[in-house]
């Protein structure tokens, strides 16, 4: 049994659960000048970006191996506005909308930093209604082309591949951001309500926004792989 | 209260690189617009997702200010998916030839194998 010099913090001592969540949590810097909690947000971004990466490089993997010709994204997700069809378009207008929401969510932490609390609650309300916007107008596009006998098994344009890829990695990134808009309204309500208030502590905003600007990041990649490629 | 703690920059910065996002996307949806073809349009659409990504990670994630312990902690590990991507690859071509051998296969798709 090691004796109890004294030296080190109380709560590693315990054992147990207790032990095992102080070490990871016992405000001890890692990295100089970043937080616990916004390092866990990096690590745990580190995990979700290997899982893409993961998916994307599965989706490479079919598309590469079929023989069957894979279908033409830029015609599949063709929007038909005023009797003329425009390529992709959908997918342009929700890739602006989700850099948008980047972009509110930025300014967001930036108020939340000056300790302008109001400001930042709206813009991350903001944020949160351009992401719901974003998952609304994937589940259009969804049922679109479920109604055009696409399935995770086949579909009438060609690679029965081309399924299975677009519903597990859109649906996956969908999930995500559905996730974020609960997240970022959860932390503009406590934000809006004061709880920060007496540390002065913003730091929160900044975590959460790290996540939502993943989400970005990840639909960057899903829309040059998947829909322009 | 003037504390300077946390990320702190110019608001302009980020409606900067806000602009700059919107510019990069509307030109990789131009690559898609008007039909480009091969590696024009795969190196294009590249170097355009790579500018993107840089804008976000760097400015909006404040990547650019942090110590570069936590950079090299967090952007140097993704980089073990490269070699995921070139087996992976070479196994995809393997794969896809050894169907055309033995299942038999239409011209075109062997025409539009890259």
């Amino acid at each position: 049994m090691a004796m109890n010099t004294g030296l080190e913090p109380a709560l590693s001592d315990s054992g147990g659960w207790k032990q095992l969540s102080g070490d990871w949590r016992g405000d001890k810097e890692a990295f100089k000048g970043v937080p616990w909690g916004k390092a866990m947000m990096w690590i745990f971004l580190l995990s979700d970006t290997f899982i893409f990466s993961c998916f994307l490089v599965g989706y490479m993997s079919v598309r590469m191996t079929t023989t069957d010709p894979w279908p033409v994204p830029s015609e599949v997700f063709a929007l038909t506005i005023a009797g003329e069809s425009i390529p992709l378009i959908l997918i342009a207008i929700m890739t602006f909308i989700l850099i948008s929401s980047s972009g509110t969510m930025a300014m967001a932490v930036n108020f939340g930093y000056r300790r302008d609390r109001r400001k930042t609650a709206a813009l991350m309300v903001m944020t949160a209604l351009f992401g719901a916007s974003f998952v609304g107008m994937q589940a259009f596009e969804w049922s679109k082309l479920i109604e055009e006998g696409v399935r995770p098994w086949g579909n009438p344009m060609g690679a029965a591949q081309f399924g299975a890829s677009f519903f597990m990695i859109t649906g996956f990134h969908g999930l995500h951001v559905s996730i974020g808009v609960i997240y970022l309204l959860i932390v503009a309500f406590k934000v809006a309500r004061g709880d920060y208030e007496r540390k002065g502590n913003y730091q929160i905003v900044e975590i959460a926004g790290l996540y939502w600007h993943f989400v970005d990041l990840v639909w960057v990649f899903i829309f040059a792989f998947f829909y322009l490629w | 209260m003037s504390q300077t703690e946390g990320q702190q920059h110019p608001i302009g910065l980020y409606l900067k690189i806000w602009g700059l996002l919107f510019v990069l996307s509307t030109m990789s949806y131009m690559v898609d617009y008007f039909h480009l073809q091969g590696m024009l349009r795969w190196s294009l659409i590249i170097i355009f997702m790579l500018l993107k990504a840089g804008l976000i990670v760097s400015v909006f994630m404040h990547m650019a200010w942090e110590r570069l312990a936590i950079i090299y902690a967090i952007l140097l590990p993704p980089l073990c998916i490269l070699v995921l991507i070139s087996l992976m690859a070479a196994e995809a071509d393997y794969i896809f030839w050894a169907r055309v051998l033995f299942f038999g296969q239409s011209a075109d798709a062997v025409a539009g194998h890259p």
